[in-house]
């Protein structure tokens, strides 16, 4: 690890100014993903501004009826909150899913939006990576690649986001609220990442000097019966080969409204909407199910060794919905 | 290498190694726990190239040490205090061997910067037993076999430790089938401790004995069947 300077931010404004001052500098809160990448030389910064000690860790009510939470509530504090666990039992099992409860002790919730892709040949500095050097070449495109996109990716970049954590946030429309050098903005969770275009050294649309104060859910009150559903190459301590956020608004057996979200399939977390629109007003069933997990898949495009992860989806989705439809819990 | 408080008039085995080494006078191909105490005691001898002053407190003790900020919180431990019981397995938050608590928590030390832990309360695999009693956990890590080479065993006790206090708390895992009811101690089922510890790995493959370890600490007897075949009746599983 390349060494650097530290400072403790004493805050929101004063780390904003130090990032905006410094473009080298990097902020660090959970650190667990950016401790990492200091090690094997993937970021080099300058100055370390440590923002872990600011004023960002409560969850509160809005007045909407949703849930305000501050970007630096660790990941095991979303997930235990009694709030979420009663009206949001869709984001606790998506965070409970992620990683390993040492790792959600440390991570945040704004860390855990701007982890950066596991993407073998960007963690890797002896390969070529456009992410890491634009221009450089994607040698995942052609290379190892069953833990990469089938959707939305480019002929760049086939990377993709990996939190679970995002998969729900994606789902109930929640917003990032963040503060930059020109003041405060909310940006809605969906525009939050980026697809990596020609672009994919950027993951999100953070200005220079932003930092994420907090994220915004809408109250959704079907939420209750959403599931979470990881599929991965072990039962724990794994990241998702796909996953999926599903939940269900009944009345009767017909479908009033529906959410839906897919991890591990693209550059940001994946909203199926034309797969939402079939949904709604339809008869919830298996046949119903399986044709939305057709419409929600029918842009994928694999790579050699992903394919099985088109079929790997549907199923997913078509599990999701059917356990959502009797009420939720354990996927 | 500094051994604070701890090895003074003791033989340590680091300390044992380095003397049997130079005595021998081999030159070893990688003798890596010489490498690091070497290590640490040039970085300590060259002050000021970026070190800043930090006060951490560890097992109860404030400690005051000069470091560069990139220096971890398990490098700290290991290469400056002398705390060896934090292992390094991986050195990326994949394994656990690192694992500590922090203010109560278990966290990965290999992932934290030191300066960052700063007022913060650490505490070690050493800092578990009361002198020569051992900590529960520690107990029933030897009574169930929940070990064999032993490099994870610190990392997955204290883990274990942890874990006691999250379900006393009310923690919930992803195996949990009601989220608003998480299980009590006498009823966590042995697929909650398994997906509770996944963050510490062990290749030996002890997971039944520490599985049994836990279960004992919570007061569940017997431990789990699986467990128990393993541990206890070898002979009738080859029979």
């Amino acid at each position: 690890m390349k060494n650097f300077t530290y400072i403790r931010a004493n805050s929101v404004k004063d780390a904003v100014q130090r990032a905006t001052n410094d473009q080298n500098a990097m902020l660090i809160a959970g650190g667990t993903n950016l401790v990492d990448r200091l090690k094997v030389f993937l970021d080099e910064p300058s100055q370390l501004i440590d923002i872990s000690r600011l004023d960002m860790k409560r969850i509160e009510r809005t007045s909407a009826g949703g849930l305000s939470i501050g970007a630096l509530v660790s990941n095991t504090a979303v997930a235990d909150h009694e709030d979420v666990r009663r009206d949001y039992p869709i984001l606790s099992r998506a965070i409970l899913a992620g990683a390993s409860v040492q790792i959600r002790n440390m991570a945040t919730v704004g860390g855990n939006l701007l982890q950066r892709t596991r993407c073998p040949y960007y963690y890797d500095t002896a390969f070529a990576c456009n992410k890491r050097q634009p221009g450089s070449g994607c040698p995942a495109a052609t290379g190892i690649n069953r833990m990469h996109a089938i959707l939305g990716a480019s002929d760049q970049c086939v990377a993709v986001q990996p939190s679970d954590m995002c998969v729900p946030l994606a789902a109930l429309d929640a917003v990032v609220v963040v503060e930059g050098p020109k003041g405060k903005r909310q940006i809605p969770f969906t525009d939050f990442h980026r697809l990596p275009g020609n672009t994919p050294q950027r993951d999100t649309n953070l200005e220079p000097g932003e930092l994420i104060t907090s994220v915004i859910v809408p109250p959704v009150p079907f939420a209750k019966s959403g599931v979470y559903l990881k599929l991965r190459d072990r039962t724990s301590y794994a990241f998702a080969l796909v996953s999926v956020a599903a939940a269900l608004d009944l009345e009767g057996d017909r479908i009033q409204d529906v959410r839906l979200a897919l991890g591990g399939v693209a550059h940001k977390p994946w909203r199926p909407t034309e797969a939402e629109k079939f949904l709604i007003g339809k008869t919830a069933n298996a046949a119903t199910f399986q044709q939305a997990a057709e419409i929600a898949l029918q842009g994928a495009k694999p790579l050699i060794h992903n394919s099985f992860k088109v079929d790997l989806a549907k199923r997913a989705i078509r599990r999701a919905l059917t356990v959502s439809a009797k009420g939720g819990g354990v996927a | 290498m500094q051994h604070k408080k701890k090895g003074v008039g003791k033989t340590s085995r680091r300390g044992f190694l380095g003397r049997v080494l130079t005595a021998t006078g081999t030159a070893i191909a990688a003798p890596s726990l010489l490498n690091q105490a070497a290590i640490a005691a040039k970085d300590t001898s060259q002050s000021n190239l970026g070190e800043i002053k930090m006060k951490l407190t560890v097992n109860g003790e404030q400690q005051t040490l000069d470091l560069e900020p990139r220096v971890t919180l398990l490098d700290a431990l290991r290469d400056r205090l002398g705390l060896v019981g934090s292992k390094k397995g991986c050195d990326h938050g994949q394994c656990g061997a690192c694992t500590v608590l922090i203010d109560g928590q278990r966290v990965y030390s290999c992932l934290t910067l030191a300066v960052m832990q700063e007022d913060k309360a650490i505490v070690t695999i050493e800092g578990l037993a009361k002198g020569d009693t051992l900590h529960p956990m520690q107990a029933a890590f030897i009574d169930n076999d929940g070990f064999q080479c032993g490099y994870c065993t610190p990392g997955q006790i204290c883990a274990s430790v942890a874990l006691l206090d999250e379900v006393k708390r009310g923690c919930a895992s992803v195996v949990t089938p009601d989220l608003t009811r998480p299980p009590q101690l006498a009823e966590l089922s042995e697929a909650e401790i398994k997906e509770r510890l996944s963050g510490n790995l062990c290749r030996c493959s002890a997971y039944n004995g520490i599985v049994a370890a836990v279960q004992q600490v919570m007061g569940q007897k017997p431990p789990s069947p699986a467990a128990t075949v393993m541990v206890k009746e070898p002979q009738e599983m080859l029979t």
